[in-house]
């Protein structure tokens, strides 16, 4: 990577993009930008909208103001849930997707993500047989079929183990040192801290802080010492009423 | 889309189970529905005692003698006997299940129905029939079945009595020869031999003889009495069946029961196969959590409902035709109508998918779509077979409408208009305006499915 995420180009940009359901407003006018090679963790409680704000990003739902923009390229979209169809292998998935994205070498494509997620040995299992990480492994596979400029990641570990996650994690961070502009939502506050360039907190649907885990630390230090990243964390929610 | 649609035919194909039994219930239909429709219904088994004796089976009528027993005989071709010798034994057989009635036809039976026919007086000859209530589907059966029987036993019986009156009537006009009891055969001049007798007789009298007015008054008599009397059989002839029944068809199909039974099956089979096949695979995109991928940008909504609905027709067509040729082959339909028949059933089957996708897109989860399409199609289907003329005229103008709003009584009149003849154009085009409207629902749930 030539230049660092926040000096490279800009790959998305999100317009005071707002959501409402009748007369609840999941979203209220959120604003922000992915760099190429950056990775944004979207944190923030429960009912927060950090999942709405993904969707329409990915395009599944329809913003109801706002605007949402790409650079160039496709966007990837891993859902929390894996969406694949358990009746089908892990290559006939993997080829559906690729004929609907209408990539050029559907056999290449599928081939390349079975090496990338190291599924090459279960290729011909029906996914409904897989375990829950492997599930999600082939969950990532099919959102990054499209080669995409920008990867959305809906809590892509909560069904991984440990080990799991080391092994996603960093394959996400080679995805984003290969120039993807990574953004992930997570309840996990330590993953944000370990594996994001920036943090965004969102509570209920209002974006409270775009920067990194540090500056996020240091603003609430100014009050007093937070002993780690999560205790910072709440007490920045706490602090502004939520 | 196709990609979409060979995905389905490759879920499908793993699921051999579901996929046996939608083939299976549909062929298993068929063939039962066929053979049951071409085979006729089974005869009941009802018990029958006769105990009138054997040398008393006959009834003298006129100049000869009739075997009363040849009536039972009508009763054996609607009902398989089982022929018992007591009136116990044949109660006991209904009692124990092994029959669903008995028919006792008591020993006095031919003495008082010659005492009848002879004018005799006396009580009517009675026979009893014991019936079994277990069943009254089968009771009812049973009894319609006997008293009809006897109903038309009566109407022969008074048919031979007519035909004897008829020639005793010639003779009285027209003179011959009768055969009377105890007396044997005896010569009756007749009412025209006796005016000619008369009439040659006048001739040759003076025309002043004191004899001729009261001749003349005779002759007269005889003929009138003997035009008037020739009058008479054709009156006597109609007694017999004083109406007649000529039957028109003013509204429906000329569809032999058969027929419509036929397609009634198949077009039950055709929206089960539809409504659950469409229904269950679109709530199956989003219980796999595909469809929120899927619509953001690989396949429109519209497309989607279009690939649901195009699988669902496609199954359900496939099914039906076969179902239609097994019975139309059991059953003798004219297969030079078959392009007719295809028409009608991929309209119709279209129609089903639309309204099964728009099941699945309101209900959402495949079991909720397949219990919806369940309680939907059921009352549905048997509405549309309510005749006219069962419920009230207002309740039935109701049940038209509702009929009319699902594919099911528009596609078995489109069917039987393929098979048997008909307006074919007016139930094809309700069948394509309920598919757009069913389409519409679809799409319009979809805004809410993710």
């Amino acid at each position: 990577m030539s230049a660092t995420p926040a000096a490279a180009p800009v790959a998305l940009t999100a317009e005071g993009v707002t959501k409402a359901y009748g007369e609840r407003r999941a979203l209220h006018g959120v604003s922000f930008a992915a760099h190429h090679g950056e990775r944004i963790a979207i944190i923030g409680p429960n009912g927060a909208g950090k999942t709405t704000l993904l969707q329409i990003l990915a395009g599944s739902l329809r913003a109801s103001g706002g605007t949402v923009s790409y650079d160039e390229g496709t966007i990837g979209w891993v859902p929390q849930q894996p969406a694949l169809y358990s009746k089908l292998s892990v290559a006939e998935n993997l080829r559906l997707f690729a004929r609907l994205e209408k990539r050029p070498d559907v056999p290449a494509s599928v081939e390349r993500m079975l090496d990338q997620t190291n599924l090459r040995d279960r290729a011909d299992d029906q996914v409904g047989t897989l375990s829950g990480g492997n599930r999600q492994r082939v969950n990532i596979a099919i959102g990054l079929l499209a080669e995409p400029s920008v990867l959305l990641l809906d809590e892509p570990s909560s069904s991984l183990d440990p080990r799991q996650r080391e092994v996603l994690w960093a394959f996400v961070s080679g995805l984003a040192e290969a120039g993807t502009a990574v953004v992930y939502a997570t309840h996990n506050v330590a993953e944000a801290e370990r594996y994001a360039d920036r943090v965004l907190v969102l509570a209920d649907g209002e974006l409270l802080f775009s920067g990194s885990p540090r500056e996020l630390e240091e603003t609430v230090q100014g009050a007093a010492a937070a002993p780690d990243f999560e205790s910072a964390f709440v007490r920045f929610l706490h602090e502004r009423g939520h | 889309m196709r990609w979409l649609l060979l995905k389905d035919l490759q879920i499908l194909k793993r699921s051999p189970l579901l996929v046996g039994v939608l083939v299976a219930y549909s062929v298993v239909i068929s063939l039962v529905a066929g053979v049951a429709l071409s085979s006729g219904p089974s005869k009941p088994k009802v018990a029958f005692a006769n105990l009138v004796p054997e040398d008393k089976s006959d009834v003298a009528l006129g100049g000869r003698r009739v075997d009363a027993t040849k009536y039972a005989d009508k009763l054996f071709e609607k009902v398989e006997p089982i022929r018992v010798k007591t009136r116990e034994e044949a109660i006991q057989k209904v009692k124990s299940g092994e029959a669903l009635g008995a028919l006792v036809v008591p020993a006095d039976v031919t003495d008082k129905l010659q005492g009848t026919l002879g004018l005799g007086g006396g009580g009517r000859p009675t026979v009893e029939v014991y019936y079994s209530a277990e069943n009254p589907l089968k009771t009812q059966y049973v009894k319609d079945t006997i008293d009809s029987t006897l109903a038309e036993a009566n109407a022969a019986i008074s048919a031979e009595v007519l035909r004897e009156s008829a020639k005793y009537l010639n003779v009285i006009v027209a003179g011959g020869k009768v055969a009377l009891p105890l007396v044997g055969s005896v010569d009756i001049l007749g009412l025209r031999n006796a005016r000619k007798i008369i009439d040659s007789a006048l001739a040759e009298l003076p025309e002043d003889a004191p004899e001729r007015v009261a001749l003349e008054q005779v002759s007269r008599f005889a003929g009138l009495a003997a035009d008037n009397l020739d009058l008479s059989k054709p009156i006597l002839a109609s007694i017999s069946k004083p109406v007649q029944v000529k039957r028109i068809v003013v509204s429906g199909s000329n569809a032999s029961f058969s027929a419509f039974a036929a397609e009634a099956a198949v077009v039950g089979s055709m929206m089960f196969v539809a409504l659950l096949l469409a229904a269950g695979m679109l709530a199956l995109e989003r219980e796999e959590n595909a469809f929120g991928r899927l619509v953001r940008g690989l396949i429109s909504r519209t497309g989607l409902v279009t690939e649901k609905v195009g699988l669902a027709a496609l199954a359900a067509f496939v099914l039906s035709a076969v179902m239609l040729g097994i019975l139309g082959a059991l059953i003798g339909l004219d297969f030079a109508r078959a392009p007719l028949w295809l028409i009608a059933l991929a309209l119709g089957a279209v129609a089903f998918g639309a309204m099964g996708v728009a099941i699945g897109g309101v209900t959402r989860e495949v079991r909720s779509a397949s219990l919806a399409a369940f309680v939907i199609s059921l009352p549905v289907a048997a509405l549309a077979l309510v005749p006219s003329g069962a419920v009230s005229e207002r309740l039935y103008d109701v049940i038209r409408v509702v009929s009319g709003a699902f594919p099911f009584s528009p596609c078995l009149k489109a069917l039987d208009a393929a098979v048997s003849g008909g307006m074919l154009l007016t139930p094809l085009l309700h069948l394509a305006a309920l598919t757009l409207a069913f389409g519409a629902i679809a799409r319009i749930s979809l805004r809410r499915f993710a």
